[in-house]
């Protein structure tokens, strides 16, 4: 090798070198993450997906996620010099809707995190797929207990803002026996992670508070036909009959205790998967003074959410779970600027380990449903929003949302 | 003699008598056990029952479908559970509007009777359709192919009225003049079941007098006897198969208007698909294209799956009965088919068909 050749190369190693360190532009970012990076080029946008029901039935669930999620979009349309694009896919409340959903968000390498599911049963099924990934999902509405318990299906990556069932499923025993003084109780629940683990945790508190559960069943989803659950469930007469499942078993269950002999003076009582605009009216007007445990939220941050959500979305939100929705989107936007590393030209570079550290790092988030702050484990909610709402014959005329008569 | 005898049964015969052996006593423990502990009271057994007897006529009045179709043109119609959620689904936003301009609440006979008009003639304008398009181009294809075109057009129905009306669940209206009680044998029943129950039964008498009375009856009994002689007889075949799968189509329209008045929740674009199984079950428990058999069977299966669970299960001790209803009424089939291979009213198809 000639000594020109040499001298002329070293040259420009040096001069490269040197170029490099005063322009700093062309510098790439580099990942340093365990579990890899998602890049964003200049001007292209941040990419966030949801997983929510919005079809079928639950579609109210979905609809009011997906409404909290664009309010929070609308309200930052600049995160870091890049706006955000948001695409969903359909979970279903099944867990074979959410193997899908969360196979075909995982196959997408652009998807940073994830704002869903709405039902526990989903949220289980897509979970493993999304983990894998590296991606993270934040739940509005997931309440099952084991979703953010190690040893019940938790894996890394997964958050939520609602409340989990250990809360909603105390406050409505808790309410159950101290404020209506039901002393016997009966459950019925759709063998749904949702129905059967928030039953479990009401059926536990009553006892534990001095009541006597009389039954603990089931229906099936598709059933149409409640009767003979119901007459089960009479030959008790319990004082109350929790069952907190989903439309349309739950309209079934409402309009036939109407007719099953023994059930005049047991009093009907939901969770927050009836609290949709939908149930009054479809469920007729035996739902007129049937109790439904679900999230509350107020305050004047919220009443100023309420005002932008007619001005994008128009009228008012159809179930409980917008606000939660808003809090998931805004924390992950956060943790997205707190960890993003920006190139000189627009690009960056997000760790996905860093930005699951950032959101489990959350701590006193100051959200629509209160101060969040989240566990190891991504259980971030703090079970403060959650009241017991009565249904009128307001609600069965078309008025939505009912009024809360009772606040933990 | 006596190999000679146990050479001629067969381990089929025996091990059938021996399962029905099994079946009966395992049915009367469930029944005695029951009745021993009398967790129930004679008011929820009466409410129970009631609300079979309203269901099952629902059914019967579907069953009629299946059966009607498969006298005729030996084919089951497995789209007439779609046929039935058209006319229930269809007919939920006229009742929706009803209630709304008071016409619903002001006089409600006249109302319903719209309604069930209405409802019946959206379902036999699909029937109408449905045999024209997917079933008469292929009247001579071999017996499977028009099966599964019936599947193929039992989607296309529901995702049809999926893309018209959404995928939401809808309610009939409360109809103020239904929800008292009447007293029937000392048991308070809610006035909408034995309504719907003798309204099914007065729509199934009239059917039973179009066929055995009128012309165009007399010219289905022909056609389901025989094709080709009916034909030379100068009877026109397409007409009547029409009218036979336009009666279908009426009485399962009829049917989602009872069904909207005695369970008004739930209706929406799946809603047909277990009431079709389960009324083909009654169908084929009376004994298929038989017109009494369909309506018994439809009876006899809304009765059993209402009282089977806490009846014979529960006093069996087996936990969560109410959910296996509808492993009941498909076990009640097995046991029927068992007992009497033909259905219940079965014979009288078998002669016709000879």
């Amino acid at each position: 090798m000639s000594k020109r050749f040499v001298s002329i190369f070293s040259l420009l190693v040096i001069a490269s070198m040197a170029l490099a360190a005063c322009g700093g532009g062309a510098a790439p970012l580099e990942c340093t993450d365990a579990i890899g990076c998602v890049e964003v080029a200049a001007g292209e946008p941040i990419h966030l997906a949801y997983m929510l029901t919005v079809s079928g039935a639950t579609a109210t669930l979905g609809d009011d996620s997906l409404g909290g999620i664009r309010v929070a979009l609308n309200d930052r349309p600049d995160v870091l010099g890049h706006t955000v694009e948001l695409t969903g896919e359909d979970e279903g409340c099944s867990a074979e809707g959410g193997q899908t959903a969360g196979t075909k968000v995982a196959a997408d390498p652009s998807v940073v995190a994830i704002v869903g599911t709405n039902c526990s049963g989903a949220a289980f099924a897509a979970l493993p797929a999304i983990s894998e990934a590296g991606m993270l999902m934040c739940s509005s509405s997931n309440t099952n207990p084991g979703l953010t318990d190690p040893e019940g299906g938790w894996l890394p990556g997964y958050y939520r803002t609602a409340h989990n069932d250990k809360f909603q499923g105390r406050i409505a025993a808790e309410f159950a026996y101290n404020e209506l003084g039901a002393r016997t109780a009966a459950t019925i629940h759709d063998g749904s992670p949702y129905a059967q683990a928030l039953q479990q945790v009401f059926a536990e508190t009553f006892a534990a508070l001095g009541g006597t559960v009389t039954f603990q069943g089931a229906v099936n989803v598709g059933d149409t036909d409640m009767r003979a659950v119901l007459t089960t469930v009479a030959a008790d007469t319990p004082d109350i009959l929790y069952y907190p499942i989903f439309e349309p078993e739950g309209n079934f269950i409402t309009a036939q205790a109407a007719e099953v002999a023994g059930m005049e003076n047991t009093i009907l009582m939901g969770a927050d998967g009836l609290l949709a605009d939908t149930f009054p009216e479809n469920s007729g007007e035996n739902v007129v003074g049937m109790y439904l445990s679900g999230p509350y939220v107020t305050g004047a941050t919220y009443d100023d959410f309420l005002a932008k959500w007619a001005e994008v979305i128009g009228g008012v939100p159809p179930s409980g779970f917008h606000a939660f929705a808003y809090d998931c989107t805004n924390m992950i936007l956060d943790a997205i600027e707190s960890v993003a590393q920006q190139g000189s030209d627009g690009t960056l570079l997000i760790g996905r380990q860093a930005l699951r550290d950032a959101m489990t790092a959350t701590a006193g988030f100051d959200g629509l449903t209160g101060s969040l702050t989240c566990n190891e484990y991504g259980d971030c909610a703090t079970g403060e929003a959650l009241a017991v709402f009565q249904i009128t014959e307001a609600e069965l005329n078309g008025g939505w949302p009912p009024a809360a008569i009772w606040t933990p | 003699m006596l190999r000679r005898t146990l050479s001629r049964v067969s381990w089929v015969d025996v091990f059938l008598r021996i399962f029905q052996l099994v079946a009966a006593v395992v049915i009367l423990i469930g029944l005695y056990k029951t009745f021993t502990t009398a967790r129930y009271s004679s008011e929820q057994w009466a409410t129970l029952a009631f609300a079979g007897l309203a269901q099952g006529s629902i059914y019967a009045l579907i069953a009629l479908g299946y059966t009607l179709v498969y006298g005729i043109l030996l084919m089951i119609n497995f789209a007439h559970g779609e046929i039935y959620m058209t006319g229930a689904f269809s007919t939920v936003f006229l009742a929706m509007y009803f209630n709304r301009i008071g016409f619903l609440q002001s006089s409600p006979v006249l109302a319903i009777i719209v309604l069930i008009l209405f409802s019946a003639a959206v379902s036999t304008s699909i029937a109408v359709l449905l045999e024209r398009i997917a079933y008469r181009p292929l009247r001579n294809a071999p017996r499977l192919i028009p099966l599964i075109t019936a599947i193929g057009a039992s989607f296309a129905l529901q995702y049809t009225f999926r893309g018209l009306f959404g995928s939401q669940f809808r309610a009939y209206p409360d109809i103020a003049v239904l929800k008292g009680t009447w007293n029937i044998l000392g048991f308070d029943v809610p006035l909408v079941q034995p309504v719907v129950f003798l309204a099914a039964v007065l729509l199934m008498v009239a059917l039973y007098w179009f066929v055995e009375r009128t012309k165009t009856g007399k010219a289905m009994r022909a056609v389901s006897e025989d094709k080709a002689v009916a034909r030379l007889m100068g009877i026109d075949i397409d007409r009547i198969i029409v009218s036979t799968f336009a009666l279908g189509g009426a009485l399962a329209g009829a049917a989602g208007v009872f069904n909207g008045l005695f369970r008004p929740q739930g209706v929406f674009f799946l809603m047909g698909f277990f009431p079709g199984i389960k009324a083909f079950t009654a169908a084929v428990l009376g004994g298929i294209g038989n017109i009494p058999g369909a309506m018994m069977g439809g009876l006899l299966l809304g009765l059993i799956e209402a009282l089977g669970p806490n009846l014979i299960l529960e006093g069996l001790g087996i936990p969560a009965a109410n959910q296996l209803k509808d492993a009941i009424a498909f076990l009640v089939l097995v046991l029927i088919l068992i007992f009497r291979p033909q259905g219940i009213f079965g014979e009288r198809l078998a002669e016709k068909k000879a």
